[in-house]
């Protein structure tokens, strides 16, 4: 019985907290490096299509993308698709020159692990993108991917 | 001349787990991690001068148009998307019984041709059902062989390349073209 009493008697404890900074501190720094703050600003409008088949891509730093789709800002660039290269809107022209700026930025063993992500709009018209492929095909980048969303095999029709 | 101790102010840090808290809320919410996905696809390169006679076979091409109003065509006849996926598998496990579809799976190609008008979002779905035939009869083949789906396979060891060597995807897309009827 004793013992029971004195249990009883110790009262609540209070728990030390002067190293819960600490952990909050080390998943802060977590959080801080594996946030990329900004993505591209979208100028053009990327609702794009599902698929059962798509494929995750192996390293983010190694996939470039173009964004193709009707512009956010119609009376400035009207209602047409458009290609947005990094930030700016820009013509198939651009293409083979955004490509080369992009290769620069890696080694030249990784050159040929770069993939050209395509990001297109569902509404787009195959014309855009065809001559996206051409400039691509000319200054051989020839890894491509068309960004879909995932969707369970059967569901897309 | 003894000094008098002096007594160091002790800052309160009671609030720093809050603060620190406050950040990592707000970094939390703002990570995305999520890994884009897409169809892979290769793109041919570039032929120096005209492009090289054709040696395919007609009946190991497996024709698939897209017009510019997104209706399909399968080697002359009218399809529906939902339809290529079983053509197509025909196509790959015919070995040469009927004499319109391939006559051996590694020999098989699936052409690809769309028109300028043709809606994005057509394409990718034909593009995406074509791989699925491919992926499920690689699927098919390494279950009853290996015992596993092709996925499952470890990269590179001789089960997954005999899988890839007997099922190849070859889908070529032909030269742009405008087919007109926009």
């Amino acid at each position: 019985m004793s013992k029971f009493k004195k249990k009883e008697s110790r009262g609540s404890q209070t728990i030390n907290t002067s190293s819960l900074p600490d952990i909050v501190f080390m998943l802060l720094f977590f959080f801080m490096v594996a946030t990329k703050m900004r993505d591209n600003e979208m100028k053009v409008r990327t609702s794009v299509p599902k698929a059962s088949e798509v494929e995750k891509m192996e390293k983010k730093s190694w996939v470039n993308f173009i964004f193709v789709g009707p512009p956010l800002k119609t009376e400035v660039y009207g209602e047409t698709p458009r290609i947005q290269l990094n930030d700016k809107i820009s013509s198939v022209d651009d293409v083979q020159e955004f490509i080369t700026l992009e290769r620069e930025k890696v080694t030249e063993a990784e050159i040929p692990f770069l993939t050209t992500a395509i990001k297109a709009d569902k509404e787009v018209k195959m014309g855009i993108v065809q001559d996206i492929k051409q400039e691509l095909r000319k200054i051989n980048a020839l890894k491509l991917s068309y960004i879909a969303s995932k969707e369970e095999r059967g569901a897309v029709q | 001349m003894a000094r008098k101790p002096r007594s160091v102010p002790e800052i309160n840090a009671g609030s720093m787990a809050d603060i620190a808290f406050l950040l990592l809320v707000f970094f939390l919410v703002t990570t995305t991690m999520d890994i884009p996905t897409g169809l892979q696809v290769g793109l041919p390169p570039i032929p120096d001068g005209p492009p090289p006679e054709s040696k395919q076979r007609q009946k190991n091409v497996l024709e698939v148009l897209i017009n510019s109003r997104n209706q399909l065509l399968v080697e002359g006849d009218l399809a529906e998307i939902s339809q290529l996926n079983e053509i197509t598998k025909t196509h790959l496990l015919n070995e040469g019984r009927d004499p319109r579809y391939a006559e051996s799976s590694e020999e098989a190609i699936v052409s690809l041709k769309n028109d300028r008008g043709t809606d994005f979002v057509t394409y990718v779905g034909v593009y995406n059902e074509i791989k699925r035939a491919y992926n499920e009869v690689r699927d098919e083949y390494s279950e009853a062989k290996f015992g596993k789906p092709f996925a499952k396979l470890k990269k590179k060891s001789v089960p997954y390349d005999e899988v890839k060597k007997k099922y190849p995807i070859k889908i070529s897309e032909a030269e742009p073209e405008d087919m007109g009827g926009n």
